[in-house]
């Protein structure tokens, strides 16, 4: 009797939240500690937002912000990365065999080029409106007034209308309030090669350390994922080397190195 | 003669004074001091002939211009539509000079039987086959030949159209040439002459005129709507579908705008197709004006593409390309084809020529597929991102051909903490004219583990003895 209390009561709150009324899955991203800490995984159908933590970790900020949708599409094929014109000139070209050695498919990527921040919303809507894709990449450049707290409970309500997942990537942008389901912050970090035969290290596969800093059913945490190209799953990083402090480039002691 | 200014066109009142096309200019103004003269715009009088060519295309699909002045219309199956071919040649009338323009016409079996009985015999229109004699009457000058043929014919004494068709066709050719019997029997109706349209004609096409022109957004789209569905009765017909539409708006003043949508699938859905009609009218830079209203707007399928009749598919693969297809139409009438893309592998090894993007709604799924350059378990060997231009860096190296251990990109410093490579691409020395050197790359991890894709231009000591460096990508 009482369970069904509180299932009645749950059930009246979805329906006072319509958009999120539609149940939607968590997909798990294969690392332990971080799974928990989402309780059970990352959830489709909802907006998740992506800033590098520093302007340098932008490449890896954007590898974390496509194996995520990748992550999250599922079964469905179809990828949709919504880029303003201005992002390509700072960041670089998306190349496709870079996608295809990311694990990615590049056949099923769907790029749209958006002139200004205000067709990058509507690409992005048309996109949530189709729900045959698995996620959609959405980078707009800088920090357009545009992106408030309004447009982003909009984009969470557009995605779990047809429970696909919206990847905000914000390249040149700071934090800002937002509905967005979870925030990550996202810096490189050394590969995890390390094995020194033959005197020669061993590039190994991308490794990000993720800060989760924002999440609206849990708490924030901190880890250092390895991206696993073959099996397209995060894992923990074997031996984490993060620095506990890394100098800022241009930094004194980088300075006195390089001087020397 | 072919120096001094002439006269290429009077008004009626210049005309009245005596004044006349082709008279010198000098001569004009001894005549007429006070004479008001405007420099002839030949660029000007095209354009404009061309715009009132577009916007008659209302009463034939098939106009075709005949410069300086004329238009023909094959009217072949359409004066029905008008009440008659009195009826339409009326209407014709009175639409271009309520313009303000003045018109003659007429209507014949050939198109050089229509232009010399519009110059000399305004309004006639010839019963099938009798082009012959109702051309026999005019003066030679209808034929528009060469004034100097025409003087030539004076000079023979004959004078009008009828008196040079009596002549035995060997006589006028020997003295006048055989294109000049060609054109006398092609405006007596003898030999049939195709005009050039100036659009093809559509596979299919509806069209709804207005007694009432319509003014609103509402109405337009609607319209559209209707017409399409009406269009895919008959593509429907005919088993096929369109990949290109277009939709021809006339307003009542005189203009006309042409709005295309493509597919990237050949479709005759009604909604589909009136859903890009909406998404490209709302992204118009220059918006679609009605002024004072539209009175006819007319939808064309200008490429059609087979399309055979389907159950709806379960197979959910069909339904995903479909919903994917409509998305890329969707995104490629409102931003454009060339700002929807999809990848697409070439068969070389120049990293930046291995993937193209392409607009996603006219390429076809490549035969080649994507491969993974590298082995299983191993780290991406192309960069997730490749700098449109590679950017010169200043790198320290230990030995001149050997990996670098800092360099200096974007005015940041980077302290190399892993370095692989050199991966050698050499270029395509059997495309290129001039040889391009020959790239080491190094996938570099920095101590932050910030990953780029550098590369050394050239083979030390063999194409240079100072290679430069540039950075061509970032690995995620």
């Amino acid at each position: 009797m009482v369970e069904t209390a509180f299932k009645l009561v749950a059930l009246r709150a979805a329906l006072d939240r319509p958009g999120e009324a539609r149940a939607t899955s968590l997909v798990p991203l294969g690392h332990g500690p971080a799974d928990a800490c989402l309780k059970g995984g990352l959830r489709q159908g909802a907006l998740h937002e992506v800033y590098a933590a520093e302007a340098s970790h932008e490449p890896a900020a954007t590898g974390f912000a496509l194996t995520l949708a990748a992550r999250m599409a599922g079964k469905r094929r179809w990828l949709l990365w919504v880029r303003q014109d201005f992002a390509a000139l700072e960041e670089g070209e998306p190349h496709g065999v870079g996608l295809a050695e990311l694990g990615l498919d590049p056949a099923h990527v769907l790029m749209v080029h958006a002139a200004n921040a205000t067709d990058v919303l509507r690409a992005t809507a048309e996109g949530l409106a189709t729900a045959s894709l698995g996620a959609v990449v959405v980078e707009p450049w800088g920090e357009p007034k545009l992106f408030d707290l309004v447009t982003s409970r909009r984009l969470t309500l557009a995605a779990a209308r047809n429970n696909v997942t919206a990847i905000l990537l914000r390249p040149g942008a700071e934090p800002w309030p937002s509905a967005a389901e979870t925030r990550w912050l996202i810096r490189a970090a050394r590969s995890q090669g390390g094995q020194e035969d033959w005197g020669q290290e061993n590039w190994g596969t991308p490794v990000f350390d993720a800060s989760l800093v924002r999440n609206r059913h849990g708490t924030t945490g901190q880890w250092v994922m390895e991206w696993n190209c073959d099996d397209r799953v995060y894992r923990p990083a074997a031996h984490p080397r993060v620095m506990a402090a890394a100098p800022a480039d241009g930094s004194a002691t980088a300075r006195a190195a390089f001087g020397r | 003669m072919d120096n001094a200014l002439r006269l290429s066109a009077v008004d009626a009142q210049a005309a009245k004074l005596g004044l006349s096309p082709g008279m010198a200019l000098a001569d004009a103004r001894a005549m007429i001091p006070a004479l008001d003269v405007i420099a002839a715009d030949e660029a000007a009088d095209r354009k404009l002939l061309e715009r009132i060519a577009d916007w008659c295309e209302r009463f034939s699909p098939l106009v075709a211009l005949d410069a300086p002045h004329g238009l023909f219309f094959d009217v072949t199956g359409t004066p029905h539509l008008f009440g008659g071919e009195r009826a339409m040649l009326e209407t014709v009338r009175r639409a271009i000079a309520n313009q303000g323009f003045s018109i003659r016409l007429a209507l014949a079996g050939t198109g050089a039987a229509a232009r010399a009985l519009a110059a000399y015999a305004d309004g006639t229109i010839v019963e099938p086959g009798c082009d012959a004699q109702s051309v026999a009457p005019l003066r030679v000058a209808g034929l528009m030949v060469d004034p100097a043929i025409v003087y030539g014919l004076h000079r023979a004494g004959l004078k009008t159209i009828g008196a040079v068709a009596a002549r035995a066709r060997h006589e006028l050719a020997s003295r006048f040439g055989g294109a000049f019997v060609t054109q006398l029997d092609r405006t007596l109706g003898r030999e049939d002459e195709p005009i050039s349209p100036r659009h093809p004609l559509p596979d299919c096409m509806t069209e709804r005129r207005f007694a009432e022109p319509v003014v609103t957004d509402d109405v337009v789209a609607d319209t559209i709507h209707a017409l399409a569905e009406s269009i895919a009765g008959l593509l429907e017909k005919r088993g096929e579908g369109a990949r290109q539409l277009e939709a021809a708006f006339f307003r009542a003043d005189g203009q006309m705008r042409r709005i295309a949508i493509a597919m990237a699938r050949p479709t005759r859905d009604p909604a589909i197709a009136a859903r890009l009609f909406h998404e490209k009218l709302d992204a118009l830079a220059n918006p679609l004006d009605p002024g004072f209203g539209f009175d006819l707007i007319r939808l064309s399928a200008i490429t059609t593409e087979p399309l055979n009749p389907q159950a709806t598919s379960f197979d959910s693969r069909e339904n995903e390309k479909k919903e994917i297809d409509f998305l890329i139409d969707r995104l490629s009438a409102r931003f454009g084809a060339t700002r929807v893309l999809r990848f697409q592998p070439q068969d070389t090894h120049i990293p930046e020529a291995a993937s193209v993007a392409l607009p996603a709604q006219y390429s076809a799924p490549s035969k080649l597929t994507w491969t993974a350059m590298r082995a299983p378990a191993e780290a991406p060997r192309r960069p997730l991102r490749l700098f449109a231009k590679p950017e010169p860096i200043e790198v320290m190296a230990e030995i001149p051909d050997g990996p670098p251990l800092r360099f200096r990109w974007r005015r940041v410093l980077h302290a190399v903490s892993l370095a692989e490579g050199p991966e050698r691409i050499a270029m395509e020395w059997w495309r290129m004219q001039d040889s391009m050197p020959t790239r080491d790359y190094f996938r570099i991890e920095d101590e932050q583990g910030r990953r780029f894709w550098l590369y050394r231009d050239g083979l030390y000591n063999r194409e240079t003895s100072a290679p430069r460096w540039f950075m061509h990508g970032v690995f995620a």
